[in-house]
């Protein structure tokens, strides 16, 4: 058996799911039995088996990357509770691995995961995608990239044909739930590590919130942006999140405006008027980006 | 202390872990740091707070990098955007040396994000010593292979585990971060003499040494950096120190950490193992 055999067949063991008792289980999808691949591949001692050696990293593989997804979304495990999050979890990991050499984008497909398999979230499915879509944009605004701000003179050549460009670190997100209320209620369990362990013990624990507790449907338009290395979020109202999503797509500046008019209910001139407040308000967040 | 071309020439002497929990007490305070080693990976980002503090950092203390997911025993080629993100940390932080871990941990690149156990044979440690020496050429940086603790071992290997190092450090002609507490926790998963090991080390590559806390279970120790060091891994860190002379040493400390002076107290230890005339110097 040459190196790259020896850790395929390491790596389809240890990324097996473990048993509702946290051992590694018997037998591989196909059928085969873990016992024989652990007996063929792993010297036992006078205290541990074969399969037993073997079954200590596949725990350190599970709370490892269960731990991580967990203090990555605290708000949608506090929505579904620990047995649900932990199922949803174990399902999601098992299809979508990690391709990344660091933990930071493990829940980077779990939006596009959920779509496909909504019975991991029945019953609260819109609050919860809500959330994890809240949840990832925290992730993205915390460590994206801070371009240049534009100058004031830059800023005062501003004419219809200008592309602005929004700082990548700004993520405009249209909930249909007030979940940026909830997730500052559950906020304050976050503990992350950063450690160069090769150990892990255990997963860390959570609450459930009662379902009367649950928010009520209300269109939410939000900005999660970084200012000064701090998250904040933002409420913005429809009509300047429907300005910014057409300038984040780059249209020109005069047809972003357009856009946003066409969608509003207001009148040009009172539009006109709170433009120049939210772009003075935009500008002292540093949201606009000097082009490259 | 002593420097080698391994650490950059350098002369370091006794350093911390920058976490998380310390960060406060480190701005406020401002503590006497000889100097920092941080995880890699988690400043490899392309902005925000990670980088502000490192930033921070940086213009006071001397950083080390130390990575977890290189993953020079894996099959598989390295990967080119990891290898990228981490250059311009070098860059960054002017590390002058970089350590990540003889282990694999990534297959199809899929990431496991542990650090396992190499089959200690002639063909793995040929495949990881290019892999190092490919790796040092694109970084333009001193690489040092950190032995790492485990709790398995294959039929396949044809040698002990300090020869697996021996023969892929000759190969790779690169350094070593040796980790006594490893040593000592996977001497006592598989039965072996732990000085044994360590004799057998080139001391003439070690570019720093690790020392660390370990947990002890009924039939086995996990490498859980989570406790003061215990005299059995001092023992060989003092013999280790006999052996490459004074080196640049490092205290792990991952999971319920202590205060900054706990852990910076614990670390300072190693101080005692130094020769007299360097104690006061270090």
């Amino acid at each position: 058996m040459n190196l790259e055999q020896l850790q395929r067949a390491v790596f389809e063991v240890t990324r097996q799911p473990l048993t509702p008792s946290e051992k590694l289980r018997p037998r591989l999808p196909d059928g085969r039995s873990i016992r024989e691949i652990a007996d063929a591949l792993i010297k036992p001692n006078d205290r541990m088996t074969a399969f037993e050696r073997l079954q200590v990293y596949n725990q350190q593989y599970w709370f490892r990357i269960m731990g991580s997804l967990s203090e990555d979304f605290p708000g949608l495990r506090s929505l579904l509770g620990e047995r649900k999050f932990e199922k949803l979890a174990v399902a999601y990991l098992n299809e979508c691995p990690s391709e990344s050499f660091t933990l930071r984008n493990l829940g980077s497909r779990l939006e596009a995961w959920l779509r496909k398999h909504s019975e991991y979230i029945a019953g609260v499915e819109r609050v919860a995608m809500d959330m994890v879509r809240l949840e990832w944009a925290d992730i993205e605004a915390f460590d994206k990239l801070e371009l240049p701000r534009i100058t004031a003179d830059e800023s005062a050549r501003l004419n219809g044909d200008t592309v602005l460009r929004l700082q990548p670190h700004l993520q405009l997100l249209d909930l249909a739930y007030p979940v940026d209320e909830l997730l500052f209620r559950i906020r304050g369990l976050d503990s992350k590590t950063d450690a160069a362990s090769n150990a892990v013990l255990k997963f860390p624990h959570s609450w459930k919130i009662r379902r009367s507790a649950l928010p009520r449907p209300g269109k939410v338009y939000l900005a999660v942006y970084r200012l000064q290395g701090a998250v904040y979020f933002k409420r913005l109202t429809r009509d300047a999140f429907t300005l910014l999503q057409a300038l984040g797509e780059g249209k020109p500046l005069a047809k972003a405006l357009e856009i946003s008019l066409v969608r509003s209910r207001r009148n040009l001139d009172r539009l006109s008027k709170q433009v120049q407040e939210w772009f003075q308000n935009w500008s002292s967040l540093g949201w606009f980006a000097q082009q490259p | 202390m002593p420097a080698n071309r391994f650490n950059g020439n350098s002369d370091y002497g006794v350093g911390i872990g920058l976490r998380v929990p310390h960060y406060q007490h480190i701005f406020s305070k401002k503590p006497v740091v000889n100097w920092f080693e941080i995880i890699s990976e988690n400043f490899m980002v392309d902005g925000g707070r990670p980088l502000a503090v490192l930033d921070q950092i940086l213009e006071r203390y001397r950083v080390v990098q130390h990575g977890v997911s290189m993953y020079f025993g894996s099959a598989e080629p390295l990967n080119r955007e990891h290898l990228t993100r981490l250059k311009s940390l070098v860059k960054r932080t002017k590390t002058p040396w970089l350590t990540d871990h003889l282990c694999w941990g990534s297959v199809d690149g899929r990431y496991t994000h542990d650090l396992l156990p190499m089959p200690y044979t002639f063909e793995a440690a040929k495949k990881t010593a290019r892999k190092i020496r490919e790796a040092r050429d694109f970084l333009e940086v001193p690489i040092a292979v950190e032995n790492v603790s485990s709790y398995a071992e294959f039929h396949v290997s044809e040698m002990t585990e300090w020869e697996f190092l021996n023969e892929v450090v000759e190969d790779a002609d690169c350094g070593i971060l040796l980790d006594v507490n490893n040593i000592y926790v996977s001497s006592r998963n598989h039965n072996f003499d732990p000085f044994e090991y360590l004799h057998s080390v080139p001391a003439d590559r070690v570019a720093q040494i690790h020392i660390a806390g370990h947990t002890k279970y009924q039939r086995l120790i996990l490498d859980t950096h989570d406790h003061p060091v215990i005299d059995p891994v001092w023992a060989l860190y003092a013999r280790a120190i006999e052996l490459a002379g004074p080196t640049a040493t490092l205290l792990e400390w991952d999971d319920r950490i202590p205060s900054f002076d706990e852990v910076h107290r614990e670390a300072l230890k190693a101080k005692r193992y130094l020769p007299a005339q360097l104690r006061e110097a270090s």
